[in-house]
Protein backbone atom coordinates (compact mmCIF):
# COMPACT_ATOMS: atom_id res chain seq x y z
CA UNK A 1 0.00 0.00 0.00
CA UNK A 2 1.30 3.56 -1.14
CA UNK A 3 2.39 5.64 2.18
CA UNK A 4 0.89 9.36 3.15
CA UNK A 5 3.33 11.14 5.91
CA UNK A 6 0.41 12.74 7.23
CA UNK A 7 1.10 15.87 9.61
CA UNK A 8 -0.99 14.72 12.16
CA UNK A 9 -0.86 10.98 12.22
CA UNK A 10 2.15 10.45 10.58
CA UNK A 11 2.68 7.79 7.99
CA UNK A 12 -0.44 6.15 7.09
CA UNK A 13 -2.08 3.94 4.26
CA UNK A 14 -3.13 5.87 1.53
CA UNK A 15 -6.82 4.25 1.41
CA UNK A 16 -7.50 6.32 5.08
CA UNK A 17 -6.97 9.54 2.97
CA UNK A 18 -8.98 11.37 0.61
CA UNK A 19 -7.63 14.18 -2.53
CA UNK A 20 -9.76 17.56 -2.91
CA UNK A 21 -7.97 18.65 -5.46
CA UNK A 22 -5.45 21.84 -5.93
CA UNK A 23 -5.08 24.59 -3.71
CA UNK A 24 -6.70 27.48 -5.25
CA UNK A 25 -7.97 30.75 -4.42
CA UNK A 26 -11.75 31.25 -4.29
CA UNK A 27 -12.98 34.20 -6.06
CA UNK A 28 -14.93 36.49 -3.95
CA UNK A 29 -18.43 34.97 -4.26
CA UNK A 30 -20.53 38.40 -3.88
CA UNK A 31 -18.50 40.43 -6.55
CA UNK A 32 -17.14 36.98 -9.33
CA UNK A 33 -19.12 37.03 -12.59
CA UNK A 34 -20.92 34.06 -13.74
CA UNK A 35 -17.89 33.44 -15.77
CA UNK A 36 -15.41 33.31 -13.18
CA UNK A 37 -17.55 31.53 -10.86
CA UNK A 38 -18.03 28.53 -13.43
CA UNK A 39 -14.66 28.44 -14.17
CA UNK A 40 -14.05 27.82 -10.09
CA UNK A 41 -16.47 25.22 -9.80
CA UNK A 42 -15.45 23.00 -12.93
CA UNK A 43 -12.11 24.13 -14.46
CA UNK A 44 -8.59 22.37 -13.26
CA UNK A 45 -5.26 23.02 -14.60
CA UNK A 46 -5.00 19.28 -14.20
CA UNK A 47 -0.78 19.54 -13.84
CA UNK A 48 1.86 16.78 -15.39
CA UNK A 49 3.93 17.85 -12.94
CA UNK A 50 4.03 18.93 -9.35
CA UNK A 51 0.62 20.15 -7.65
CA UNK A 52 -0.31 21.24 -4.12
CA UNK A 53 -3.57 19.99 -3.08
CA UNK A 54 -5.41 19.67 -0.28
CA UNK A 55 -6.13 16.01 1.35
CA UNK A 56 -7.96 14.84 4.22
CA UNK A 57 -7.17 12.18 6.71
CA UNK A 58 -10.41 10.84 6.96
CA UNK A 59 -10.60 8.51 10.08
CA UNK A 60 -9.30 12.01 11.83
CA UNK A 61 -10.77 14.72 9.69
CA UNK A 62 -7.77 16.31 9.35
CA UNK A 63 -7.13 18.42 6.56
CA UNK A 64 -3.62 19.46 5.32
CA UNK A 65 -1.71 20.29 2.05
CA UNK A 66 0.25 18.02 0.23
CA UNK A 67 2.77 18.82 -2.49
CA UNK A 68 2.64 15.55 -4.88
CA UNK A 69 4.38 14.70 -8.89
CA UNK A 70 1.24 13.80 -10.84
CA UNK A 71 3.54 12.45 -13.31
CA UNK A 72 5.99 9.99 -11.20
CA UNK A 73 2.48 9.47 -8.20
CA UNK A 74 6.08 10.56 -5.60
CA UNK A 75 4.37 12.35 -2.67
CA UNK A 76 6.93 14.80 -2.26
CA UNK A 77 5.67 16.99 1.20
CA UNK A 78 2.81 17.14 3.61
CA UNK A 79 2.42 20.09 6.03
CA UNK A 80 -0.44 21.84 7.88
CA UNK A 81 -2.34 24.39 6.08
CA UNK A 82 -1.49 26.83 8.26
CA UNK A 83 2.09 27.41 6.22
CA UNK A 84 -0.12 28.54 3.80
CA UNK A 85 -2.93 30.22 5.39
CA UNK A 86 -2.20 32.47 7.92
CA UNK A 87 -5.29 34.20 8.21
CA UNK A 88 -8.99 32.72 9.12
CA UNK A 89 -10.50 32.23 5.42
CA UNK A 90 -13.72 33.37 5.28
CA UNK A 91 -16.58 31.67 3.34
CA UNK A 92 -19.02 34.23 3.83
CA UNK A 93 -19.62 36.78 1.35
CA UNK A 94 -18.37 39.90 2.41
CA UNK A 95 -21.47 42.69 3.53
CA UNK A 96 -21.26 45.05 0.70
CA UNK A 97 -24.24 46.91 1.71
CA UNK A 98 -22.55 49.16 4.53
CA UNK B 1 -7.46 -15.42 -54.95
CA UNK B 2 -3.74 -15.40 -55.59
CA UNK B 3 -1.85 -14.34 -53.12
CA UNK B 4 0.28 -11.77 -53.84
CA UNK B 5 4.13 -12.77 -55.18
CA UNK B 6 3.30 -16.50 -55.45
CA UNK B 7 4.66 -18.13 -58.39
CA UNK B 8 1.95 -19.64 -60.33
CA UNK B 9 1.74 -23.33 -59.26
CA UNK B 10 2.97 -25.46 -62.10
CA UNK B 11 1.03 -27.99 -61.71
CA UNK B 12 -2.53 -28.24 -60.71
CA UNK B 13 -2.43 -28.56 -56.56
CA UNK B 14 -3.85 -31.92 -56.20
CA UNK B 15 -3.33 -34.39 -52.80
CA UNK B 16 0.59 -35.14 -54.17
CA UNK B 17 1.34 -32.43 -55.63
CA UNK B 18 0.44 -30.53 -52.40
CA UNK B 19 3.60 -31.28 -50.12
CA UNK B 20 5.90 -30.15 -52.73
CA UNK B 21 3.92 -26.93 -53.63
CA UNK B 22 3.74 -25.96 -50.05
CA UNK B 23 7.72 -26.47 -49.86
CA UNK B 24 7.99 -24.45 -52.95
CA UNK B 25 5.70 -21.46 -51.79
CA UNK B 26 7.70 -21.86 -48.61
CA UNK B 27 11.40 -21.52 -49.97
CA UNK B 28 10.32 -19.35 -52.16
CA UNK B 29 11.91 -15.70 -51.08
CA UNK B 30 9.89 -13.32 -53.35
CA UNK B 31 6.64 -12.94 -51.39
CA UNK B 32 5.06 -9.89 -50.58
CA UNK B 33 3.49 -9.34 -47.30
CA UNK B 34 -0.38 -7.60 -47.50
CA UNK B 35 0.28 -4.34 -45.82
CA UNK B 36 -2.92 -2.47 -44.26
CA UNK B 37 -1.15 0.65 -44.07
CA UNK B 38 1.55 1.90 -46.46
CA UNK B 39 4.87 3.26 -45.45
CA UNK B 40 4.71 6.72 -43.48
CA UNK B 41 6.53 8.71 -45.38
CA UNK B 42 7.72 12.45 -44.61
CA UNK B 43 5.39 15.08 -42.81
CA UNK B 44 4.17 17.65 -45.64
CA UNK B 45 4.81 21.44 -44.69
CA UNK B 46 1.26 21.76 -44.68
CA UNK B 47 -2.27 19.74 -44.50
CA UNK B 48 -6.27 20.92 -44.83
CA UNK B 49 -6.62 19.27 -41.05
CA UNK B 50 -4.32 17.95 -38.19
CA UNK B 51 -5.27 15.39 -36.01
CA UNK B 52 -3.60 15.20 -32.77
CA UNK B 53 -4.49 11.69 -31.57
CA UNK B 54 -4.23 8.19 -33.36
CA UNK B 55 -6.93 6.88 -31.30
CA UNK B 56 -9.97 5.57 -32.08
CA UNK B 57 -11.58 8.43 -31.95
CA UNK B 58 -8.93 10.93 -34.09
CA UNK B 59 -8.83 7.77 -36.42
CA UNK B 60 -12.84 8.15 -37.02
CA UNK B 61 -12.59 11.34 -37.27
CA UNK B 62 -9.98 11.09 -40.52
CA UNK B 63 -12.09 8.37 -41.57
CA UNK B 64 -15.49 10.33 -42.03
CA UNK B 65 -13.77 13.63 -43.06
CA UNK B 66 -12.36 11.53 -45.88
CA UNK B 67 -15.10 9.05 -46.85
CA UNK B 68 -18.28 11.44 -46.10
CA UNK B 69 -17.29 15.06 -46.43
CA UNK B 70 -13.99 14.42 -49.36
CA UNK B 71 -11.42 16.29 -47.04
CA UNK B 72 -8.29 13.88 -48.21
CA UNK B 73 -5.76 15.83 -47.25
CA UNK B 74 -5.37 15.15 -43.57
CA UNK B 75 -3.05 13.91 -41.26
CA UNK B 76 -2.93 11.83 -38.19
CA UNK B 77 -0.25 12.08 -35.37
CA UNK B 78 0.02 9.98 -32.82
CA UNK B 79 3.43 9.97 -30.21
CA UNK B 80 3.38 6.45 -29.47
CA UNK B 81 1.45 3.65 -31.97
CA UNK B 82 -1.73 2.95 -33.82
CA UNK B 83 -4.41 2.75 -31.01
CA UNK B 84 -1.76 2.28 -28.00
CA UNK B 85 -4.07 4.92 -25.96
CA UNK B 86 -7.24 3.76 -24.26
CA UNK B 87 -8.50 2.45 -27.80
CA UNK B 88 -6.59 -0.56 -26.92
CA UNK B 89 -7.15 -0.31 -23.23
CA UNK B 90 -10.60 -0.37 -22.87
CA UNK B 91 -12.96 -3.14 -21.70
CA UNK B 92 -14.79 -2.43 -24.85
CA UNK B 93 -18.56 -2.03 -23.22
CA UNK B 94 -20.56 -0.90 -25.92
CA UNK B 95 -24.14 0.75 -24.70
CA UNK B 96 -26.56 3.26 -24.59
CA UNK B 97 -28.42 2.97 -21.84
CA UNK B 98 -27.83 6.81 -20.39
CA UNK B 99 -30.22 8.67 -18.84
CA UNK B 100 -30.32 12.18 -20.57
CA UNK B 101 -32.20 12.12 -23.73
CA UNK B 102 -29.97 13.57 -25.01
CA UNK B 103 -26.92 11.16 -24.20
CA UNK B 104 -29.05 8.19 -25.64
CA UNK B 105 -29.81 9.91 -28.35
CA UNK B 106 -26.27 9.82 -29.22
CA UNK B 107 -24.95 6.74 -27.53
CA UNK B 108 -27.79 4.69 -29.33
CA UNK B 109 -26.29 6.12 -32.86
CA UNK B 110 -23.25 4.95 -31.47
CA UNK B 111 -24.59 0.89 -31.50
CA UNK B 112 -26.35 1.68 -34.47
CA UNK B 113 -22.98 2.64 -36.12
CA UNK B 114 -21.45 -0.72 -34.31
CA UNK B 115 -23.58 -3.36 -35.31
CA UNK B 116 -22.87 -2.39 -39.21
CA UNK B 117 -18.99 -1.50 -38.62
CA UNK B 118 -18.01 -4.35 -39.89
CA UNK B 119 -19.87 -4.77 -42.91
CA UNK B 120 -19.19 -0.61 -43.29
CA UNK B 121 -15.54 -0.78 -43.14
CA UNK B 122 -15.36 -4.61 -44.73
CA UNK B 123 -13.44 -5.31 -41.15
CA UNK B 124 -14.28 -8.02 -38.78
CA UNK B 125 -14.28 -5.97 -35.19
CA UNK B 126 -16.13 -8.99 -33.58
CA UNK B 127 -19.05 -7.10 -32.31
CA UNK B 128 -20.99 -9.40 -30.20
CA UNK B 129 -24.36 -7.64 -28.92
CA UNK B 130 -24.99 -9.72 -25.81
CA UNK B 131 -27.21 -7.40 -23.76
CA UNK B 132 -25.74 -6.01 -20.46
CA UNK B 133 -27.19 -6.87 -17.06
CA UNK B 134 -26.87 -3.86 -14.58
CA UNK B 135 -27.35 -4.64 -10.51
CA UNK B 136 -29.43 -2.73 -8.41
CA UNK B 137 -28.69 -3.44 -4.45
CA UNK B 138 -30.83 -0.66 -3.03
CA UNK B 139 -33.89 1.34 -3.72
CA UNK B 140 -31.86 4.54 -5.02
CA UNK B 141 -30.48 2.51 -7.69
CA UNK B 142 -34.13 0.83 -8.30
CA UNK B 143 -35.62 4.42 -8.88
CA UNK B 144 -32.85 5.44 -11.15
CA UNK B 145 -32.79 2.21 -13.48
CA UNK B 146 -36.94 2.61 -13.54
CA UNK B 147 -36.28 6.51 -14.71
CA UNK B 148 -33.33 5.17 -17.09
CA UNK B 149 -35.48 2.24 -18.94
CA UNK B 150 -38.05 4.73 -19.38
CA UNK B 151 -36.18 7.34 -20.95
CA UNK B 152 -34.56 4.65 -22.94
CA UNK B 153 -37.47 3.14 -24.23
CA UNK B 154 -39.66 6.02 -24.79
CA UNK B 155 -35.86 7.27 -27.27
CA UNK B 156 -35.92 3.63 -28.81
CA UNK B 157 -33.47 1.96 -27.11
CA UNK B 158 -34.19 -1.72 -25.56
CA UNK B 159 -33.61 -1.21 -21.77
CA UNK B 160 -36.26 -2.64 -18.82
CA UNK B 161 -36.79 -3.58 -15.27
CA UNK B 162 -36.07 -7.18 -14.70
CA UNK B 163 -36.44 -8.34 -11.02
CA UNK B 164 -34.73 -11.09 -8.84
CA UNK B 165 -36.27 -14.17 -10.76
CA UNK B 166 -35.60 -12.61 -14.33
CA UNK B 167 -32.22 -11.82 -13.40
CA UNK B 168 -31.91 -15.66 -12.73
CA UNK B 169 -32.76 -16.74 -15.85
CA UNK B 170 -30.64 -14.15 -17.09
CA UNK B 171 -27.34 -14.89 -15.72
CA UNK B 172 -28.20 -18.62 -14.01
CA UNK B 173 -24.45 -18.71 -11.99
CA UNK B 174 -24.83 -14.89 -10.13
CA UNK B 175 -24.69 -15.20 -6.91
CA UNK B 176 -28.28 -14.13 -5.44
CA UNK B 177 -27.54 -14.89 -1.90
CA UNK B 178 -29.28 -12.86 0.82
CA UNK B 179 -26.22 -12.98 3.06
CA UNK B 180 -23.61 -11.19 1.30
CA UNK B 181 -22.86 -7.27 1.76
CA UNK B 182 -24.75 -6.20 -1.15
CA UNK B 183 -27.78 -8.45 -1.65
CA UNK B 184 -28.62 -7.98 -5.22
CA UNK B 185 -32.57 -6.08 -5.50
CA UNK B 186 -33.52 -5.83 -9.31
CA UNK B 187 -31.64 -4.90 -12.53
CA UNK B 188 -31.34 -3.54 -15.85
CA UNK B 189 -31.24 -5.34 -18.80
CA UNK B 190 -30.03 -3.34 -21.79
CA UNK B 191 -30.68 -5.86 -24.71
CA UNK B 192 -28.36 -3.86 -27.14
CA UNK B 193 -25.54 -3.59 -25.06
CA UNK B 194 -22.42 -5.63 -26.52
CA UNK B 195 -18.52 -5.52 -26.99
CA UNK B 196 -16.22 -5.35 -29.91
CA UNK B 197 -12.41 -5.85 -30.49
CA UNK B 198 -11.20 -2.66 -29.83
CA UNK B 199 -7.83 -2.18 -31.37
CA UNK B 200 -9.42 -3.39 -34.40
CA UNK B 201 -11.67 -0.43 -34.36
CA UNK B 202 -8.35 1.83 -35.14
CA UNK B 203 -7.01 -0.73 -37.41
CA UNK B 204 -9.84 -0.91 -39.74
CA UNK B 205 -10.35 3.20 -39.54
CA UNK B 206 -6.65 3.67 -40.09
CA UNK B 207 -6.77 0.99 -42.75
CA UNK B 208 -9.31 2.32 -44.69
CA UNK B 209 -8.50 6.59 -44.22
CA UNK B 210 -5.34 5.64 -45.57
CA UNK B 211 -6.77 3.67 -48.50
CA UNK B 212 -8.24 7.30 -49.45
CA UNK B 213 -4.97 9.30 -48.74
CA UNK B 214 -5.30 9.97 -44.65
CA UNK B 215 -1.59 10.09 -43.48
CA UNK B 216 -1.49 8.86 -40.10
CA UNK B 217 2.25 9.58 -38.36
CA UNK B 218 3.08 7.23 -35.66
CA UNK B 219 5.86 8.50 -33.39
CA UNK B 220 5.40 11.96 -33.81
CA UNK B 221 4.37 14.07 -30.73
CA UNK B 222 2.69 17.28 -31.20
CA UNK B 223 5.08 19.73 -28.89
CA UNK B 224 2.93 23.18 -29.90
CA UNK B 225 -0.24 25.17 -31.29
CA UNK B 226 0.46 27.45 -33.64
CA UNK B 227 -1.52 30.65 -33.18
CA UNK B 228 -2.34 33.57 -35.35
CA UNK B 229 -5.23 36.45 -34.05
CA UNK B 230 -7.44 33.63 -32.06
CA UNK B 231 -7.05 31.04 -34.62
CA UNK B 232 -5.12 28.17 -34.74
CA UNK B 233 -2.59 27.80 -37.84
CA UNK B 234 -0.65 24.73 -37.38
CA UNK B 235 1.06 22.26 -35.13
CA UNK B 236 4.62 21.89 -33.74
CA UNK B 237 5.77 18.22 -33.65
CA UNK B 238 8.84 16.46 -32.38
CA UNK B 239 9.42 16.12 -36.92
CA UNK B 240 9.30 19.46 -37.39
CA UNK B 241 5.99 22.21 -37.77
CA UNK B 242 3.58 21.67 -40.02
CA UNK B 243 0.71 24.23 -41.17
CA UNK B 244 -2.93 23.21 -41.51
CA UNK B 245 -6.26 24.81 -41.57
CA UNK B 246 -7.92 22.48 -39.13
CA UNK B 247 -6.80 21.00 -35.67
CA UNK B 248 -8.64 18.60 -34.06
CA UNK B 249 -7.36 16.97 -30.33
CA UNK B 250 -8.51 13.51 -29.52
CA UNK B 251 -6.06 12.62 -26.73
CA UNK B 252 -7.78 11.36 -23.94
CA UNK B 253 -5.71 11.85 -21.07
CA UNK B 254 -3.61 14.36 -22.38
CA UNK B 255 -6.51 16.63 -23.28
CA UNK B 256 -5.49 19.39 -20.74
CA UNK B 257 -2.10 19.13 -21.94
CA UNK B 258 -2.98 19.57 -25.40
CA UNK B 259 -5.17 22.82 -24.14
CA UNK B 260 -2.59 24.44 -21.96
CA UNK B 261 -0.43 24.29 -25.41
CA UNK B 262 -3.35 25.72 -27.69
CA UNK B 263 -3.53 28.29 -25.08
CA UNK B 264 -6.61 27.81 -22.64
CA UNK B 265 -7.75 24.93 -19.39
CA UNK B 266 -10.51 22.75 -19.28
CA UNK B 267 -12.93 21.13 -16.95
CA UNK B 268 -11.29 17.96 -16.87
CA UNK B 269 -8.83 16.13 -14.54
CA UNK B 270 -7.08 12.68 -15.39
CA UNK B 271 -7.13 9.81 -13.71
CA UNK B 272 -5.65 6.28 -14.04
CA UNK B 273 -8.00 3.49 -14.66
CA UNK B 274 -7.44 -0.17 -14.47
CA UNK B 275 -8.75 -3.28 -15.70
CA UNK B 276 -7.25 -6.92 -15.53
CA UNK B 277 -8.29 -10.46 -17.38
CA UNK B 278 -8.05 -13.64 -15.91
CA UNK B 279 -7.24 -16.97 -17.53
CA UNK B 280 -9.69 -18.56 -20.09
CA UNK B 281 -12.51 -20.26 -18.88
CA UNK B 282 -15.06 -22.58 -20.34
CA UNK B 283 -17.75 -20.49 -22.05
CA UNK B 284 -20.29 -19.75 -18.58
CA UNK B 285 -20.97 -15.78 -19.03
CA UNK B 286 -22.95 -14.75 -21.96
CA UNK B 287 -24.45 -11.02 -20.68
CA UNK B 288 -21.92 -8.18 -19.55
CA UNK B 289 -22.43 -7.90 -15.84
CA UNK B 290 -22.35 -4.45 -13.90
CA UNK B 291 -22.78 -3.40 -10.41
CA UNK B 292 -21.95 0.04 -9.60
CA UNK B 293 -22.30 -0.70 -5.83
CA UNK B 294 -19.75 -2.92 -6.00
CA UNK B 295 -17.46 -0.88 -8.33
CA UNK B 296 -17.43 -4.08 -10.57
CA UNK B 297 -18.25 -5.42 -13.84
CA UNK B 298 -17.31 -8.29 -15.91
CA UNK B 299 -17.80 -10.06 -19.42
CA UNK B 300 -16.30 -13.10 -20.73
CA UNK B 301 -15.03 -12.96 -24.45
CA UNK B 302 -14.58 -15.20 -27.24
CA UNK B 303 -11.77 -16.76 -25.97
CA UNK B 304 -13.10 -17.09 -22.71
CA UNK B 305 -10.99 -14.91 -20.57
CA UNK B 306 -12.83 -12.90 -18.21
CA UNK B 307 -12.54 -9.24 -18.75
CA UNK B 308 -13.01 -7.07 -15.47
CA UNK B 309 -12.77 -3.27 -14.89
CA UNK B 310 -14.40 -1.08 -12.30
CA UNK B 311 -13.82 2.26 -10.97
CA UNK B 312 -11.11 4.97 -11.23
CA UNK B 313 -8.16 5.58 -9.12
CA UNK B 314 -8.83 7.83 -5.94
CA UNK B 315 -6.65 10.18 -7.28
CA UNK B 316 -5.40 12.35 -10.24
CA UNK B 317 -2.46 11.19 -12.05
CA UNK B 318 -1.05 10.68 -15.29
CA UNK B 319 1.68 7.54 -14.59
CA UNK B 320 0.10 4.33 -16.07
CA UNK B 321 1.19 1.83 -12.72
CA UNK B 322 -1.03 -0.54 -11.33
CA UNK B 323 -1.95 -0.48 -7.90
CA UNK B 324 -2.66 -4.26 -5.58
CA UNK B 325 -5.27 -2.50 -3.86
CA UNK B 326 -7.63 -1.88 -7.03
CA UNK B 327 -7.11 -5.13 -7.96
CA UNK B 328 -7.96 -6.74 -4.37
CA UNK B 329 -11.18 -4.72 -4.64
CA UNK B 330 -12.11 -5.40 -8.21
CA UNK B 331 -11.10 -9.40 -7.27
CA UNK B 332 -13.66 -9.00 -3.90
CA UNK B 333 -16.16 -7.01 -5.60
CA UNK B 334 -16.32 -9.59 -8.50
CA UNK B 335 -16.17 -13.31 -6.03
CA UNK B 336 -19.29 -11.29 -4.58
CA UNK B 337 -21.09 -12.08 -7.55
CA UNK B 338 -19.87 -14.57 -9.29
CA UNK B 339 -17.94 -16.56 -5.67
CA UNK B 340 -17.23 -19.69 -7.66
CA UNK B 341 -14.23 -17.75 -9.58
CA UNK B 342 -11.91 -17.99 -6.29
CA UNK B 343 -9.38 -20.16 -7.77
CA UNK B 344 -9.09 -18.66 -10.88
CA UNK B 345 -5.98 -16.73 -12.07
CA UNK B 346 -5.45 -13.67 -13.24
CA UNK B 347 -3.72 -12.80 -16.63
CA UNK B 348 -2.56 -9.53 -17.06
CA UNK B 349 -3.97 -6.03 -15.78
CA UNK B 350 -3.20 -2.54 -16.60
CA UNK B 351 -4.36 1.19 -17.05
CA UNK B 352 -5.26 4.30 -19.20
CA UNK B 353 -5.38 7.97 -18.17
CA UNK B 354 -8.57 9.05 -18.72
CA UNK B 355 -9.84 12.62 -19.20
CA UNK B 356 -12.92 12.75 -16.40
CA UNK B 357 -15.19 15.84 -16.73
CA UNK B 358 -17.87 17.23 -13.70
CA UNK B 359 -21.00 15.45 -15.25
CA UNK B 360 -19.71 12.23 -17.19
CA UNK B 361 -20.20 13.42 -20.85
CA UNK B 362 -17.63 14.44 -23.11
CA UNK B 363 -16.63 17.54 -24.59
CA UNK B 364 -16.85 18.30 -28.44
CA UNK B 365 -17.23 21.09 -30.67
CA UNK B 366 -15.67 24.62 -30.83
CA UNK B 367 -12.89 25.71 -28.49
CA UNK B 368 -11.63 28.88 -27.61
CA UNK B 369 -9.38 28.88 -29.94
CA UNK B 370 -10.59 29.48 -33.74
CA UNK B 371 -10.44 26.21 -36.11
CA UNK B 372 -9.14 24.51 -32.97
CA UNK B 373 -11.93 21.65 -32.74
CA UNK B 374 -12.34 19.48 -28.69
CA UNK B 375 -13.02 15.50 -28.75
CA UNK B 376 -12.07 15.37 -25.38
CA UNK B 377 -13.62 14.27 -21.91
CA UNK B 378 -14.46 10.23 -22.71
CA UNK B 379 -13.45 9.39 -19.64
CA UNK B 380 -14.15 5.95 -18.53
CA UNK B 381 -16.40 5.86 -21.01
CA UNK B 382 -15.61 6.82 -24.48
CA UNK B 383 -14.70 3.93 -26.30
CA UNK B 384 -18.23 3.27 -27.08
CA UNK B 385 -19.02 6.77 -29.33
CA UNK B 386 -15.82 5.90 -31.48
CA UNK B 387 -17.78 5.61 -34.48
CA UNK B 388 -20.80 8.07 -33.44
CA UNK B 389 -18.04 10.87 -32.57
CA UNK B 390 -15.95 10.39 -35.59
CA UNK B 391 -18.89 11.05 -37.84
CA UNK B 392 -19.96 14.00 -36.05
CA UNK B 393 -16.19 14.90 -35.58
CA UNK B 394 -15.86 15.02 -39.28
CA UNK B 395 -19.46 17.25 -40.06
CA UNK B 396 -17.76 19.81 -36.90
CA UNK B 397 -15.19 20.01 -39.01
CA UNK B 398 -16.08 20.11 -42.29
CA UNK B 399 -19.34 22.72 -41.68
CA UNK B 400 -16.84 24.67 -39.30
CA UNK B 401 -19.80 24.67 -36.90
CA UNK B 402 -20.95 21.30 -34.69
CA UNK B 403 -23.97 19.74 -35.32
CA UNK B 404 -27.17 19.50 -32.98
CA UNK B 405 -26.23 16.08 -32.45
CA UNK B 406 -23.57 17.18 -30.50
CA UNK B 407 -24.75 20.68 -28.89
CA UNK B 408 -24.89 19.20 -25.56
CA UNK B 409 -21.70 18.12 -25.20
CA UNK B 410 -20.20 21.76 -25.94
CA UNK B 411 -17.63 23.14 -23.96
CA UNK B 412 -19.40 26.19 -22.95
CA UNK B 413 -22.25 24.67 -21.44
CA UNK B 414 -20.02 24.60 -18.19
CA UNK B 415 -20.18 28.34 -18.20
CA UNK B 416 -24.10 28.30 -18.33
CA UNK B 417 -24.35 25.56 -15.92
CA UNK B 418 -26.22 23.67 -18.11
CA UNK B 419 -24.22 19.94 -17.48
CA UNK B 420 -25.79 16.80 -18.89
CA UNK B 421 -25.24 14.91 -15.66
CA UNK B 422 -24.62 11.16 -16.61
CA UNK B 423 -22.51 10.15 -13.34
CA UNK B 424 -25.23 7.84 -11.94
CA UNK B 425 -25.35 6.18 -15.38
CA UNK B 426 -21.37 5.51 -15.79
CA UNK B 427 -19.82 5.18 -12.63
CA UNK B 428 -19.05 0.80 -12.71
CA UNK B 429 -20.53 0.19 -16.20
CA UNK B 430 -18.28 2.16 -18.63
C1 LIG C 1 -9.23 0.50 -18.34
C2 LIG C 1 -10.20 1.24 -19.22
C3 LIG C 1 -11.45 0.70 -19.45
C4 LIG C 1 -12.37 1.37 -20.27
N1 LIG C 1 -13.56 0.75 -20.55
C5 LIG C 1 -14.41 1.30 -21.44
C6 LIG C 1 -15.58 0.59 -21.84
O1 LIG C 1 -15.82 -0.53 -21.40
N2 LIG C 1 -16.42 1.19 -22.73
C7 LIG C 1 -16.18 2.43 -23.24
O2 LIG C 1 -16.99 2.92 -24.03
N3 LIG C 1 -15.05 3.13 -22.89
C8 LIG C 1 -14.16 2.59 -22.02
N4 LIG C 1 -13.01 3.27 -21.66
C9 LIG C 1 -12.77 4.61 -22.22
C10 LIG C 1 -12.23 4.55 -23.65
O3 LIG C 1 -11.16 3.65 -23.72
C11 LIG C 1 -11.75 5.92 -24.12
O4 LIG C 1 -12.70 6.92 -23.82
C12 LIG C 1 -11.54 5.94 -25.63
O5 LIG C 1 -10.84 4.80 -26.06
C13 LIG C 1 -10.81 7.18 -26.04
O6 LIG C 1 -10.40 7.06 -27.39
P1 LIG C 1 -9.45 8.16 -28.01
O7 LIG C 1 -9.22 7.75 -29.40
O8 LIG C 1 -10.04 9.49 -27.76
O9 LIG C 1 -8.14 8.10 -27.11
P2 LIG C 1 -6.84 7.14 -27.16
O10 LIG C 1 -7.14 5.82 -27.75
O11 LIG C 1 -6.23 7.18 -25.81
O12 LIG C 1 -5.93 7.89 -28.20
C14 LIG C 1 -5.31 9.12 -27.89
C15 LIG C 1 -3.95 9.11 -28.54
O13 LIG C 1 -3.39 10.42 -28.43
C16 LIG C 1 -2.00 10.27 -28.40
N5 LIG C 1 -1.39 11.50 -27.89
C17 LIG C 1 -1.44 12.02 -26.63
N6 LIG C 1 -0.73 13.16 -26.56
C18 LIG C 1 -0.22 13.38 -27.80
C19 LIG C 1 0.62 14.40 -28.37
N7 LIG C 1 1.07 15.43 -27.64
N8 LIG C 1 0.94 14.30 -29.69
C20 LIG C 1 0.51 13.26 -30.46
N9 LIG C 1 -0.27 12.28 -29.95
C21 LIG C 1 -0.63 12.33 -28.65
C22 LIG C 1 -1.76 9.04 -27.54
O14 LIG C 1 -0.52 8.43 -27.84
C23 LIG C 1 -2.96 8.15 -27.91
O15 LIG C 1 -2.63 7.13 -28.82
C24 LIG C 1 -12.06 2.64 -20.83
C25 LIG C 1 -10.81 3.21 -20.57
C26 LIG C 1 -9.86 2.52 -19.79
C27 LIG C 1 -8.52 3.13 -19.56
Amino acid sequence: MKIMPCPLNGPRNISEFSCFGEVTEMPEPATADDTTWAEHVWYANNMAGVVREWWCHVPTSYWFIAERNTVTDEILRTYPAGEVFKERVEFAPKDTSA
Amino acid sequence: MSIAGQPPPTAPLTCEAMPIGLLRYGLWGGRTRRRDLPLPGELKPSYDVVIIGGGGHGLATAYHLAKHWGVRNVCVLDRGYLGGGNTARNTAVIRSNYITPESVRFYKEGVELFTRFSNDLGYNIMYSQRGQLTLAHSDASLRTFRLRAEVNKHLGVRSEMVDRQQIREIVPCLNMADDVRYPILGGLWHRDGGTARHDAVAWAYAARAAEMGVELHQRTEVTGIRRDKGKATGVETTRGAIACGHVVQAVAGMSSRLADMAGFRLPIRSFPLQAMVTQPLKPFLDPLVSSAALHAYVSQTGRGELVIGGGSDPYELYSTRSTLELKESLIAHTLEMFPFLAEVKMLRQWAGITDMTPDYSPIMGESPLKNYWLDAGWGTWGFKATPVSGKYMAETVATERAPAMLRPFRLDRFATYDLANEMGATAASH
